[in-house]
């Protein structure tokens, strides 16, 4: 018997009000994807791919459908029930780092271990990683010391620090030049190769998902 | 700046009462219906210090007159030979005493904030004085000339602003003051330790008003300043808060942090606030001694503690619920 998916998407809808007018984000997306998978979610400007991209995380709820992530159903969550999700299932990895810029690379990477709950050090498979990402000997330094590649590295590492069963990457090369975005995609595809980590990227970019396992493509809120 | 405004306060009316009580009387005469700490007028007869010399148990009786000048300062005119029979006298550090109609004497805090020398002329009262000497300070008033000079030059010949009184022994002194209050009725007559007692906030009553004015100002300034402060940093916070969310950082989680943090500001900020305000007392010693004196009022440093620590936990705490509520993807967002 197969492994079920560890997303599985069902009919999902978003609609926001903005006044009085209905924007239909999502009109109906369906999408599976299996553990260790690298999958890429490729559309334009307001294809939906934001919008799934943040349901999936669990930062904003669902209109309609079914999501099942890793086994856990995001219908109805609460807030606090969404919070718990994005500290125990699920990684993430921004287009514009987010990185708290008091703290040094590792007290960002630190922070989220102590927000799950989770011993603050790092262990050796965990200082590998570090060195796969390039980013070993850059732990002390503030973010605005780092250079955009840098910053986006100690962002992947932050994501995966707790291993999450699901890694999300928003557009993660999208404030990269060229040479840092194929080393952060290298990485990325490193990572799921390594440590299986299933990955969902988000981009419009279609040499970054040429680096995935399979494209879905996704226009005006459907996948197509 | 509520310690520094509290410590002038204080500060002001000490040295007042240390002035006062530098003068070597024992009682204290003023003309009915004036204020404990300023003299602005002349209104009793030079006649007075005669008739009270004859009073059973006092032994001397000495009028000086009091001209307001500029800001804090005032100018007193008195009969040195007088003021000499009260206590001994000034205590020249340089010059010496009145001999001419312009002479004029100051001590030692004037002479430094005006960085005036002996042989130096003071525009006063539209009159130019020589200084003749500068005295030790601590007795009576910063800057002396003759009394006769000053009633005439401000048209009051003739008139007393206050009386000092000297009895023959300070245990006789309320018992003297009790009687001069009933034959001299409507007279402000005190004891000189009553006198200096109520030279604190509590017992001037404008002053109390004006003080508390001052003081509840500066709380009210200082707890806006620490709340705007506050509310301005963490609501420029918002997308961090967003971030820690986004990682899974409950509200709770986020508000304790947030709430350790502004704590900690506050109470060193605190501190930093406690080591300025000795900053702003040497500032005011060696810059304007002789206007402004600031003392270190240590019972106001747990109150001032607690404003900046109110203020900016209500500072911090009302855009952290806010962040805290807001839709994690709105708070990531902002700018």
């Amino acid at each position: 018997m197969s492994e079920p998916p560890i997303i599985e998407v069902r009919g999902l809808t978003k609609t926001y009000q903005l006044g009085e007018v209905a924007v239909h984000a999502l009109r109906g997306v369906d999408l599976e994807i299996r553990k260790g998978e690298f999958v890429a979610i490729i559309g334009a400007s307001g294809s939906g791919k934001s919008t799934l991209f943040h349901i999936l995380g669990g930062l904003t709820p669902m209109t309609s459908g079914t999501v099942h992530l890793n086994g856990r159903d995001l219908a109805g969550m609460t807030n606090a029930e969404r919070t718990e999700l994005r500290k125990t299932t699920v990684g993430f990895v921004f287009q514009k780092y987010n990185l708290l810029p008091t703290l040094s690379a590792e007290d960002n990477i630190r922070i989220v271990k102590y927000i799950g709950g989770r011993d603050v050090g790092f262990d050796p498979g965990f200082q590998e990683i570090l060195g796969l990402l390039g980013i070993a000997d850059r732990m002390k330094h503030k973010p605005r010391a780092l250079s955009g590649g840098q910053q986006q590295r100690v962002a992947i590492a932050r994501g995966i620090v707790n291993s999450p069963a699901i890694l999300l990457a928003d557009e993660p090369t999208g404030n990269l030049d060229s040479e840092n975005s194929t080393a952060v995609l290298k990485l990325i595809k490193d990572l799921n190769r390594r440590l299986g980590q299933t990955i969902l990227m988000i981009t419009h970019d279609a040499d970054a998902a040429s680096y995935a396992d399979r494209i879905v493509k996704m226009k005006d809120g459907r996948i197509v | 700046m509520i310690l520094t405004l509290v410590g002038v306060s204080h500060g002001t009316l000490d040295q007042s009462a240390q002035r006062a009580r530098g003068v070597g009387a024992d009682i204290w005469f003023r003309p009915p219906g004036s204020s404990a700490i300023g003299l602005s007028s002349a209104p009793m007869s030079d006649k007075i210090p005669a008739m009270l010399m004859k009073e059973p148990d006092v032994t001397f009786a000495m009028g000086t007159m009091v001209q307001p000048l500029s800001g804090f300062d005032a100018m007193t005119g008195l009969d040195l030979d007088d003021f000499r029979k009260l206590n001994g006298g000034f205590h020249y550090l340089k010059g010496g005493p009145l001999v001419n109609d312009d002479d004029v004497i100051v001590d030692e805090y004037y002479a430094q904030q005006k960085k005036l020398h002996i042989g130096d002329t003071l525009n006063l009262v539209n009159h130019d004085w020589k200084l003749v000497g500068i005295t030790e300070s601590g007795k009576l008033s910063r800057i002396c000339v003759k009394l006769q000079m000053l009633q005439t030059l401000t048209g009051n010949p003739g008139h007393l602003s206050q009386i000092f009184i000297k009895v023959d022994d300070p245990r006789n002194a309320q018992a003297v003051v009790d009687a001069l209050r009933v034959k001299y009725h409507g007279y402000q007559i005190y004891t000189m330790e009553e006198f200096t007692s109520m030279l604190s906030i509590s017992n001037v009553g404008m002053l109390k008003s004006f003080i508390g004015v001052v003081i509840g100002v500066a709380v009210i300034v200082g707890f806006i300043v620490v709340f705007m402060a506050m509310y301005t940093a963490v609501l420029e916070r918002t997308r961090e808060i967003g971030i820690l969310k986004a990682v899974g950082g409950t509200s709770g989680l986020i508000l304790n942090i947030l709430f350790r943090e502004t704590l900690l500001l506050a109470l060193l900020g605190s501190v930093v606030g406690i080591v300025l305000t000795y900053g702003t007392q040497w500032l005011m010693k060696h810059a304007v001694p002789a206007s402004l004196v600031q003392e270190t009022v240590y019972d106001w440093w747990p109150i001032a503690t607690g404003i900046a620590v109110v203020g900016a936990l209500l500072g911090a705490i009302v855009p952290g619920v806010k962040a805290v509520k807001q839709d994690v993807t709105e708070a990531l967002s902002y700018e």
